[in-house]
């Protein structure tokens, strides 16, 4: 188990006091104008050294992600953007940092932003998290009191921050479809290339970053990017921020090493899964969006980036959805699809077309009401939508079914089975899996 | 999510108040000069904040003047991000997350009793006081199940609590936000299983702020 | 030049350019519905997808530049593959999503017969459905009255709001929702307020959009199609008018890239219902005060009466807008044996002089020459309404960021924005003199341009506004050998044609202004309009009026006799566009009734007149015209720079009037003859008139 001592977030219960003083108490602050001291390309290549990888879903190398901003400006500002659209089905991380340690992430900014040559960051906080929203913005105006940011700050790079909120939509967490919302569009994601470091936010060099890849930062670089590094397996260092919801005992976030164990983070942490390990029938490990395990999987399993992918899942935003046997697996993964149909933008014909026919087949197969044939349609279906979109929303609608047919065929099965063998009376529908 | 129209009974027009207005023509200022329409989806919210909690049309046209940008485009932006209500909701809007992690914690038994208190999705009780609607995922899934009332979440809900709560706010009674079965955020109930010493030392200076009674409602009037 | 493989063949593309143009050069089809060469790239549909080699996704060949694929390892260039397995699963999968929730209504759907989902289904998609659920309903919205929508059938390719927003310049168009349940609309379901939104119809690539008044009509393989040009303007946009039996049900552009790329305006498309109303269709002749029919034999027996009183001066001819080079000519022929030296092609009475060289009533720098051009100076002008759709490459460069443009003149909404420099022509002698600020952003431009607007030319103080635009052109040395920024914007389609050959008085001849005042006073005994509806008709006072023309307008309400002409789709004609480039008409259908080709009915009262014309046959009158004017002959070219001498367009009263420009349009759907007579055009300008445009994010 990671020791407190190697713990970022100190505050993340918010047992303590999230303002400047109590943060400047666990450590924040505390020699960020030598880090900039070091220069540009010191913090780059600590952030490299250190191994991190983003902590937004996709686990793209944060330090690598940085170096493809410009190294000198051609005349266009450069721009930090900080994703904070926290949407992801199971995840509640970004949230707990944003109002309990919300200078780390102020501070990771100033440093992101200099390491990138900016001068204006825009913080993008979903629209929902109004709370967290009053809670950040107090905690910028006190940096900016402090002048910890801002215009002629004692950091000495100028660096304003600026909040921007959303108003629902989970699509605006990916990067691009962020950017057009931040410019006052509907948020539908931008062909690649040009990428945002080359044209982002209006059409300025831009890198978007998760919240908890930004808030890392500073600690990173106080600590050493090999104290970082020595956590955790090979590529797939640090520590991280798990949420653990579903059938466990005690449903939390806690921060832990990277690589930790299922069972470990669920019996250590969440007081086990609801009825013992033995009543474990699933789990989604990174979020909505990868596909689910079922539990013959789950006694080893490790927990980070590399392990997950070789499973054909993923740590996604380590966001651990747990499923024991009273689930209904069909219906679990039918309202997923549901909710990848309501937040498809509708721009590009897999997803927008796709994703409904999707969930409209597996509602009918959480009753029963469909064919054997239809599985492998269903599984088809996903596999036209997968790889074929604009954006990765249409591969995150197309993996929780593969996942859900992968494993749990034989449930879906059963489940016509029991249908034709008994159709419901006439005139008793069983509810539908939203209140459409 | 079902196709988005414009109510089809408007008022006649829509003005910022006075600080409202001085509120907006700030936000402006945080983009750079001529991306002013950046600001669409704050001045918009600010409206639907203003016209108790849905967005009439004549708003939708009062900001497109402001930023400069055509009726249209704020009408896409307007129906595309799902929070912009089109047509009134009660004084208390309740947003019930439907997606899986709360579903697996009970958010159908949210519904029913939605259902039984309140009426079907969208419609507002008679009083006024109270309409739901099933949402996506709102990010507290360690707390689910959940709803958004307005600005605050209530958290860890099971059908008894929440109908309480659902009672209390129908009678203006005050309620407290957050988690609802005693629980600190997003700490495993029962206590933590880390951050013991930092817990141990200020465990009895629990941040005033946030078990604060709040009494939901609309900011910005 | 990059190379590429493209299914196994090596081929060296341009810079720049997307894959599904590197595979269209390659002669490699690629599927798609989205992309469009002349819009923004939305690569949405995801029908053009392709493999490229060592890419772990198919790739949507619209969005991609041949310039970001690497070469493989070894430096051998990149490959794409079109024909692979990946790439037929990815276009049936993509097919198949766009059908599931398409009606299939193909039998009752307008677009049936040419409709991109239809033949693409049948190339690349599967013959059946496993699609079980319901499909979805989308309700129709009402976005003008030249469009309708199923919206049923919209697969959401986005084309129709690109086209409005980029080319149009009309931000009225969007896509409302998210999802599922996106829908194409306007801001509550508005008219859209553009003249170039039929154009909508054509980029539709399935039966979303389709043509109101053309709804159930016709089917395409019934309708015979005729390449012909467009009258409207002086542009000479491209067209094509699709007939059936008798009756024009159609018309749509053709691409010129030098002209109107592939757009015409609305009143180029939907003119067609005139052509069909008002038609005179035979002879009339005035008696006793009434019109009466008559044949063609009363109605030149009519004008002999008069005519062979008539001494040559007091007899004069105007032509109009819509006429063709041949009638032109024929009645310049017959002007001249009749012994009158009062004829003139500009019903506007706008100051041109031919002699001054052919280059001083052109436009010279050609209608492309805006893509290249950095400063515009537009001075009584409206290209919005003057000619549309060069006001669409106008607003082109514009928003590239590269052009910047000054108007004097009215101000207007032009859909970009511009500095407004003043009303008349005093504001002209301000930058010709270089007091105005905008005189620099000429000079310090590579490619200065100014566009003189028909109505700079008909102002009362015309020659000096024309003299102080050539001073203006010559101080910022707009004027060069390589670059010729000095532009005449023509508004009527006959001018330039009514110019080259001389349509104008002859020696000690009357012009349009003198011809109305002498008739006024009772100095002219007949007066032979050709086609003139745009002059005063009641200064013709009582002189004997011959109208010959197509439609019961003006001139035909004064006239003494009519003589029932053809329409511009109902001969083959020649018409000169604004930049000098000759382009024939074709017939379409016959003219209505006793109506007869203009040349033939002007060539048979000249025997009735015992003036004979010397030739006889469509082909003779040619001759005859490109014997004295060589370059008619060249179809479709723009010879030379027609002779351009700025120093003596300079030349001419320095004194600049007061009053400020009018307007060379007053009402876009109503400016000619046909346009009067057309109901849809009648709606159209009564909808602008309500006034609920104007919201377009333009100002002066």
């Amino acid at each position: 188990m990671l020791k407190d001592q190697d713990r970022i977030f100190r505050n993340l219960y918010g047992f303590e006091d999230p303002g400047l003083k109590g943060a400047k108490k666990r450590g924040a602050w505390d020699g960020t104008r030598k880090f900039l001291a070091n220069g540009r390309d010191w913090v780059v290549n600590e952030v490299k050294a250190s191994g991190l990888r983003g902590r937004g879903g996709a686990g793209f190398p944060t330090g690598l992600k940085w170096s493809f901003m410009p190294k000198a400006s051609d005349g266009r500002p450069h721009y930090l953007v900080v994703n904070a659209d926290e949407s992801e089905p199971g995840t509640c991380k970004d949230r707990e940092i944003m109002r309990h340690d919300p200078h780390l992430l102020i501070e990771g900014s100033l440093i992101a932003g200099f390491a990138m040559g900016s001068n204006t960051g825009y913080i993008y906080i979903r629209g929902e998290f109004i709370r967290e929203r009053e809670a950040l913005q107090a905690a910028i105006d006190e940096a900016y009191d402090a002048k910890l940011i801002g215009k002629n700050n004692k950091h000495g790079w100028d660096f304003d921050l600026y909040l921007h909120h959303g108003a629902g939509a989970y699509i605006c967490g990916e990067e691009t479809a962020l950017l057009e919302s931040l410019e006052g569009k509907k948020g539908q994601p931008r062909l690649k290339p040009p990428f945002p470091a080359m044209a982002g936010l209006y059409g300025a060099p831009t890198t978007v970053n998760n919240v908890e890849s930004i808030a890392v930062v500073p600690d990173i670089l106080r600590r050493g990017a090999s104290w970082f590094s020595g956590l955790g397996r090979p590529n797939n260092v640090g520590t991280k921020l798990f949420c653990i919801s579903g059938h466990v005992n005690r449903p939390c976030n806690v921060e832990e090493e990277m690589g930790i164990t299922l069972r470990e983070l669920l019996e250590r942490h969440a007081g086990g899964v609801r009825g013992g390990w033995g009543n474990l029938l699933a789990v989604i490990p990174g979020g909505s969006s990868v596909r689910c395990l079922p539990a013959d999987l789950c006694p080893n399993l490790i927990m980070d980036f590399d392990s997950l992918s070789a499973l054909k899942s993923g740590l996604g935003t380590a966001a651990v959805i747990v499923m024991d046997k009273s689930t209904d697996i069909i219906r679990a993964i039918a309202r997923l699809s549901y909710f990848y149909k309501h937040e498809s933008c509708g721009q590009c014909t897999p997803c927008r077309e796709g994703t409904g026919w999707m969930y409209r087949v597996l509602d009918r197969m959480a009753r029963g009401q469909a064919h054997k044939r239809e599985i492998d349609m269903l599984l088809e279906v996903s596999y036209q939508i997968e790889g074929h979109t604009i954006c990765a929303l249409g591969d995150a609608a197309a993996w929780p079914v593969q996942g859900l047919i992968t494993h749990f065929r034989h449930v879906i099965e059963e489940r016509i089975d029991q249908y034709s063998a008994s159709p419901e009376p006439e005139g008793e529908v069983r509810e539908p899996v939203a209140a459409e | 999510m079902s196709v988005r129209r414009l109510d089809p009974i408007q008022p006649e027009s829509f003005k910022f108040s006075a600080a409202n207005m001085r509120w907006a023509k700030a936000q402006v200022k945080k983009y750079p000069k001529g991306k002013q329409a950046s600001a669409v989806i704050p001045l918009l919210w600010r409206a639907q904040e203003q016209h108790d909690g849905w967005l009439p049309e004549p708003a939708l046209r009062v900001v497109a003047e402001m930023l400069d940008m055509a009726p249209i485009r704020v009408y896409e932006v307007a129906t595309f991000y799902t929070m912009f209500n089109l047509s009134p909701v009660g004084k208390n809007f309740v947003q019930l997350c439907g997606t899986t992690p709360c579903w697996l914690r009970g958010a159908d038994d949210l519904k029913a009793v939605c259902r039984r208190v309140i009426g079907e999705q969208n419609q507002v009780t008679e009083d006024g006081m109270l309409s739901w609607l099933e949402v996506e995922c709102l990010g507290a899934c360690t707390n689910a199940p959940m709803v958004q009332i307005n600005k605050d979440y209530f958290e860890d809900l099971t059908a008894e609590n929440f109908e309480e709560l659902l009672t209390d706010l129908r009678e203006g009674r005050d309620v407290k936000p957050g988690p609802q079965n005693g629980r600190q955020f997003s700490c495993p109930e029962g206590g933590a299983t880390t951050l013991l010493n930092a817990t141990a030392s200020s465990s009895a200076k629990r941040s005033t702020k946030s078990t604060a009674k709040a009494k939901p409602g609309r900011g910005g009037k | 030049m990059p190379k590429l493989i493209i299914d196994g063949a090596e081929i060296e593309v341009e810079d720049g350019i997307t894959l599904i143009q590197a595979c269209e050069e390659a002669g490699v089809e690629i599927p798609r519905f989205c992309y469009h060469e002349r819009l923004s790239v939305a690569g949405n549909c995801r029908m053009c997808l392709v493999e490229v080699a060592g890419m772990p996704k198919p790739i949507a060949s619209c969005a991609l530049g041949v310039n970001d694929l690497r070469p493989g390892p070894n430096g051998e260039p990149p490959e794409i593959i079109t024909k692979s397995k990946t790439v037929k699963k990815a276009r049936e999968g993509v097919m198949e999503f766009l059908l599931i929730n398409h009606p299939l209504d193909c039998p009752i759907c307008d677009q049936g017969g040419e409709c991109d989902l239809q033949d693409q289904a049948m190339a690349y998609g599967v013959d059946g459905s496993r699609f079980k659920e319901n499909k979805r309903a989308v309700e129709d919205k009402y976005i003008g009255p030249l469009i309708k929508t199923i919206m049923n059938r919209c697969i959401h390719c986005t084309r129709c709001v690109r086209f409005m927003t980029e080319v149009a310049g009309v931000e009225e168009l969007g896509m409302a929702g998210r999802g599922e349940d996106v829908e194409i609309t306007t801001y509550l379901e508005q008219g859209m307020m553009s003249e170039m939104s039929g154009n909508v119809i054509d980029l539709c690539p399935v039966g979303a959009l389709t043509s109101k008044p053309y709804a159930f009509a016709a089917r395409p393989w019934e309708l015979r199609k005729t390449e012909s040009i467009d009258v409207m303007d002086a542009m000479g946009a491209n067209i094509r008018v699709d007939t059936r039996g008798r009756e024009v049900m159609r018309i749509l552009p053709r691409n010129h890239d030098e002209i109107n790329e592939e757009w015409i305006s609305d009143k180029s498309r939907f003119i067609w219902d005139g052509l069909r109303t008002q038609r005179l269709d035979q002879p009339y002749v005035r008696v006793r005060g009434k019109l009466r029919t008559a044949t063609w034999d009363e109605a030149f027996a009519a004008i002999a009466r008069k005519l062979n009183r008539a001494k040559g001066s007091r007899i004069a001819a105007l032509a109009g807008d819509l006429a063709g080079a041949e009638e032109m000519f024929a009645l310049k022929d017959l002007m001249t044996r009749l012994g009158s030296p009062n004829i003139d092609c500009r019903q506007d009475g706008a100051a041109i002089d031919p002699a001054k060289g052919r280059g001083g009533y052109l436009f010279n720098s050609g209608l492309g020459g805006i893509d290249t051009a950095d400063a515009l100076l537009l001075i009584g002008c409206n290209p919005r309404t003057e000619a549309t759709v060069l006001n669409a490459r106008i607003r082109r460069r514009w928003s590239s960021g590269q052009l910047k443009v000054g108007l004097i003149g009215p101000e207007a909404d032009l859909s970009y924005r511009y500095d407004y420099i003043g009303a008349g022509p005093q504001s002209l002698a301000d930058v010709a003199s270089g007091k105005h600020p905008f005189a620099k952003v000429l000079k310090s431009a590579k490619r200065p341009m100014l566009i003189l607007g028909a109505a700079a030319l008909a102002h009362s103080g015309g020659g000096a506004v024309m003299a102080h635009a050539a001073r203006l052109a010559d101080m910022t040395g707009m004027a060069g050998e390589a670059w010729n920024g000095f532009n005449v914007l023509h508004h009527a389609a006959s001018r330039v044609a009514g110019l080259d050959m001389g349509v104008l008085p002859a020696k000690g001849g009357l012009d349009t202004q003198a011809i109305l005042k002498a008739a006024k006073a009772g100095k002219l005994d007949v007066v032979y309009l050709l086609g003139a509806d745009e002059i005063d008709m009641a200064s013709l006072g009582n002189a004997f009026v011959i109208y010959q023309g197509t439609h019961g307008d003006a001139g035909a309400h004064r006239a003494d006799v009519i003589l029932p002409g053809a329409a511009y789709t109902e001969k083959s004609a020649i018409y000169v566009n604004t930049e000098g480039r000759p382009q024939m008409t074709d017939r379409a259908i016959f003219p209505p009734g006793d109506a007869r080709e203009d040349w033939a009915i002007i060539r048979a009262l000249s025997a009735v007149l015992g003036k004979t014309l010397d030739w006889d046959a469509l082909s003779e009158v040619r001759d005859a015209i490109f014997a004295a004017h060589p370059h008619l002959a060249m179809i479709d070219e723009v010879v030379g720079d027609g002779g351009f001498d700025l120093k003596k367009l300079a030349r001419g009263s320095a004194r600049i009037g007061k009053q400020p420009f009018g307007r060379a349009v007053d009402d876009f759907y109503l400016s000619n003859p046909i346009a009067r007579a057309s109901a849809v055009m009648g709606e159209l300008s009564a909808m602008t008139a309500g006034g609920t445009s104007g919201a377009t994010g333009t100002d002066g």
